[in-house]
């Protein structure tokens, strides 16, 4: 499994063609306590930079992106009723969607754990 | 957030970094969004025990008749406002607007007489020009902006507790009074009012004493920094207006659900009815009602329904009946929780609409304002 971090402060989780997606404890930090979490159906095909989820903290409604092309396999469920996972283990438990990789190449263009730590500064 | 010389900055500015404070541009000042405990947290701190806002980025602005009468001053005063400001006693505050001549609201604020002069609370966006505003409107006054001041909110049930550890009359004060209160040394103009829905104080003092007095209060224990997040989802489930979102220059007072404000004295009628900027238009309002109304809203679910989402009066999404301007996860409520504006036929409380939140619908009931009970201590 390799671990792949992107521009909009997401991480992925790559097994084989499949990916578990996140946000990044910077990125739960910065949104503060989520709400709601709602993510797009199984069996939606999503191009990278379309979003695959909503996450809503007090304040406001966030997009978060798909970082590669592919369909969407499952959202997290147990977010519908406690979204507040997110902010408390973003890069765990708070998993937001898994996520069938259509064109693996695209995973050259993202970030490794150093990259990321070096691009949030 | 290092200095930066387009922002402002208030007197607490150090406070708030000392205590962690997420420091955002807001009305052009740097302000404290939220601090580490984060505005959930922060929000239920207020409504279960007391918080401390900085709030000096408002406008506090004094003003005094030529003649030295302060009934001159009301009477001048009142050409601008939609209250009766000529019956407010020393020591009291009423809140008002100022309107243009076609009935929609410039600003909202707070008016406290004083035995010689009267002394306004303004929004900041929106400070430079009510300035203006009465300086071309009050030639028989002296217009005069506090800038050395600072204003602090202490607002929480055990907000009398910690207040009156400092001066015992704090305890006296009703909704609405205001008194000078000495905090620390400090002489301090307290009022009884706030924006959560809660009991609390605002405190005006001297910039110079600012930072000292608010460390005070946070000595403390039960007191803790709340920044601009938590006060706007408290004010919002206390269904106050947000100028800018809830209220602008395109509402009326009337539209806004905000008569309460306007007494019947200034009033068709009344011993000193109309004369301020769109009064034919408030006043026949009043007599024969508006078309659109503003309304609390409490959606289905956990989703928020924010600022610009179109209202519907069915789940068709056909023709909208109404717009939120106001929408957020409410803490308190543990729920979505939003106000708006809807045709007066879709304005009585309990009205099921459907709000359209990324394409698709979602239940809305009408709901009762405040939609969490206000605690005041009239």
């Amino acid at each position: 499994m390799t671990l792949y971090f992107t521009t909009e402060h997401e991480w992925l989780r790559v097994d084989g063609d499949t990916a578990v997606v996140g946000i990044t404890q910077h990125a739960a930090d910065e949104l503060g306590e989520l709400v709601f979490v709602e993510t797009r159906p199984a069996g939606t095909q999503v191009k990278a930079t379309e979003a695959v989820a909503v996450v809503e903290s007090v304040k406001a409604a966030s997009d978060i992106y798909a970082p590669v092309d592919g369909e969407i396999v499952e959202g997290n469920a147990t977010l519908s009723d406690d979204p507040s996972i997110v902010s408390t283990d973003p890069q765990g438990a708070g998993w937001i969607v898994k996520f069938r990789l259509s064109n693996p190449a695209q995973l050259e263009g993202l970030m490794d754990a150093a990259a990321y730590a070096a691009f949030v500064g | 957030m290092g200095t930066d010389s387009s922002l402002l900055y208030t007197p607490l500015y150090t406070l708030h970094q000392d205590f962690g404070g997420k420091m955002v541009p807001f009305a052009g000042y740097a302000m404290p969004l939220q601090y580490a405990d984060g505005i959930m947290a922060e929000h239920r701190h207020v409504r279960e025990q007391v918080g401390l806002f900085d709030v000096s980025h408002m406008g506090q602005v004094r003003i005094r008749a030529r003649s030295g009468s302060v009934e001159d001053a009301a009477r001048a005063l009142e050409r601008l406002v939609p209250a009766d400001i000529v019956a407010l006693k020393p020591g009291r505050q009423r809140y008002t607007q100022f309107t243009n001549a076609s009935g929609g609201i410039l600003d909202d604020l707070m008016v406290i007489a004083q035995e010689d002069c009267l002394l306004l609370v303004v929004n900041a966006a929106c400070k430079q020009a009510d300035l203006a505003h009465m300086q071309d409107n009050l030639a028989d006054c002296l217009v005069e902006p506090l800038e050395d001041r600072a204003l602090l909110a202490l607002q929480g049930p055990l907000a009398q507790d910690v207040l009156s550890s400092f001066d015992g009359d704090a305890a006296s004060m009703r909704f609405m009074d205001v008194c000078m209160l000495e905090i620390d040394g400090a002489r301090c103009l307290v009022s009884r009012s706030g924006y959560t829905g809660e009991d609390g104080y605002e405190i005006s003092l001297s910039a110079k004493d600012a930072d000292r007095v608010a460390r005070q209060l946070l000595q403390h224990q039960q007191v803790r920094l709340i920044g601009l997040g938590a006060r706007d989802s408290l004010r919002l489930e206390a269904g106050l207006c947000l100028y800018g979102a809830d209220i602008d220059q395109t509402t009326t007072p009337v539209e806004a659900a905000l008569e309460w404000s306007i007494q019947k004295s200034r009033r068709a009628g009344g011993v000193r009815a109309g004369g301020f900027p769109g009064a034919d238009i408030i006043l026949e309002q009043l007599e024969k009602g508006v078309t659109r109304r503003r309304v609390g809203l409490l959606p289905e679910g956990r989703a928020p329904v924010r600022h610009g989402a179109p209202l519907y009066a069915d789940a068709a999404l056909a023709e909208p009946v109404g717009e939120v301007t106001s929408g957020a996860f409410g803490p308190t409520l543990a729920a979505p929780v939003a106000m708006g504006y809807v045709a007066t036929p879709y304005a009585a409380v309990g009205t099921e609409l459907v709000a359209e939140l990324r394409g698709r619908g979602v239940p809305t009931r009408v709901a009762s304002m405040p939609m969490v009970p206000a605690r005041f201590k009239r």
